[in-house]
């Protein structure tokens, strides 16, 4: 599968969850076992009313689709994902008026489980907005020699 | 406080009470986005978040996004924090209702971490949640939250988080604050 296919589907896959569409995610970059995706900044997701900077929960939102688009693009990947845990760390608030990017990578994965690591960024990319680690369900492929 | 003042009339709390807690909610925009409520009992409270259609996942399952979950879990364990910080304040007066809905809010505690466990598929209806403050000391606070759907003891996620206070406003004698 080349690139543009690849980030074909993930357009599909990511348009085809009614939250993340909700939220205005879109693709920026997918596999294999990597993704990164963007959320523009919306006011309607201001956490802290006296900043504007955009809630907790809806950093939470990109970290989670992400990192379970990272695990769905996994070459050893058969099937659909979901979450068993997710930890967040928040380093600094977002700059309001900036969008969001999230870059997943699947770090290792069992027959049964994928363990993936993220970050958060804004326009400043030396320091992220928050750093991710999760364990996610994962089916491996069985004809994979 | 004094033990000669007659009890306020239950009508004047409950009203004081619900207008503390709108005004802190309703400042919130992501909470209007979430389409998130509070229930509250004396000074407990329950988030429900009513099912939406914007918050599935999986369109296939459907499930609720995972992501949905844990944003619920952080503003319910935020709003049951600040509410459990600013609730005296609102009792004794300091922390006036009105001019908090009219925009002078009290800050927020800000998230440090949290971890979200998910124990099973949130399904396509209504969930709720409740914060328990675990530790609540002058800098940092701890909170624990768990959200279920059908049945409350059968939890569809749950979360710990840890937070950093407020500082208290430096022109108020209460600045120590009501920990």
């Amino acid at each position: 599968m080349d690139e543009t296919q690849a980030l074909e589907i993930a357009r599909q896959f990511i348009s085809s969850l009614p939250h993340a569409r909700a939220l205005g995610m879109s693709v920026v970059r997918i596999g294999p076992g990597r993704a990164t995706f963007s959320m523009p900044y919306d006011e309607r997701l201001i956490g802290d009313p006296e900043t504007g900077v955009m809630s907790g929960g809806a950093v939470s939102a990109l970290l989670d689709t992400t990192c379970g688009a990272a695990v769905m693009s996994h070459p050893e990947m058969a099937g659909l994902t979901a979450t068993l845990d997710l930890r967040i760390d928040y380093m600094r608030p977002a700059v309001p008026g900036q969008a969001l990017r999230a870059e997943a990578e699947c770090t290792h994965v069992t027959r049964s489980v994928a363990f993936v690591r993220a970050r958060a960024l804004d326009d400043d990319d030396d320091n992220p907005v928050a750093t991710a680690a999760g364990a996610f369900t994962f089916t491996k492929r069985e004809d994979m020699a | 406080m004094s033990p000669h003042r007659p009890p306020e009339p239950v009508q004047v709390i409950k009203q004081r009470r619900d207008a503390a807690l709108q005004a802190l909610v309703s400042a919130v925009p992501y909470i209007g986005f979430l389409g998130l409520h509070f229930d509250r009992r004396g000074d407990e409270l329950t988030a429900v978040m009513p099912f939406d259609e914007k918050l599935i996942g999986n369109p296939e399952l459907p499930a609720l996004h995972g992501g949905a979950t844990a944003a619920f879990l952080e503003v319910t364990a935020v709003i049951g924090l600040a509410w459990a910080h600013y609730w005296p304040q609102f009792e004794s007066g300091v922390l006036d209702p009105e001019a908090v809905a009219g925009g002078q809010l009290p800050r927020l505690p800000k998230t440090i971490g949290i971890t979200v466990d998910y124990l099973r598929s949130g399904l396509p209806r209504d969930a709720y949640a409740r914060a328990e403050v675990t530790r609540s000391g002058r800098r940092y606070a701890s909170v624990r939250v768990e959200a279920w759907q059908d049945n409350r003891t059968r939890p569809i996620a749950q979360a710990t988080a840890h937070f950093r206070m407020p500082l208290p406003p430096r022109d108020t004698p209460q600045g120590e604050g009501a920990a």
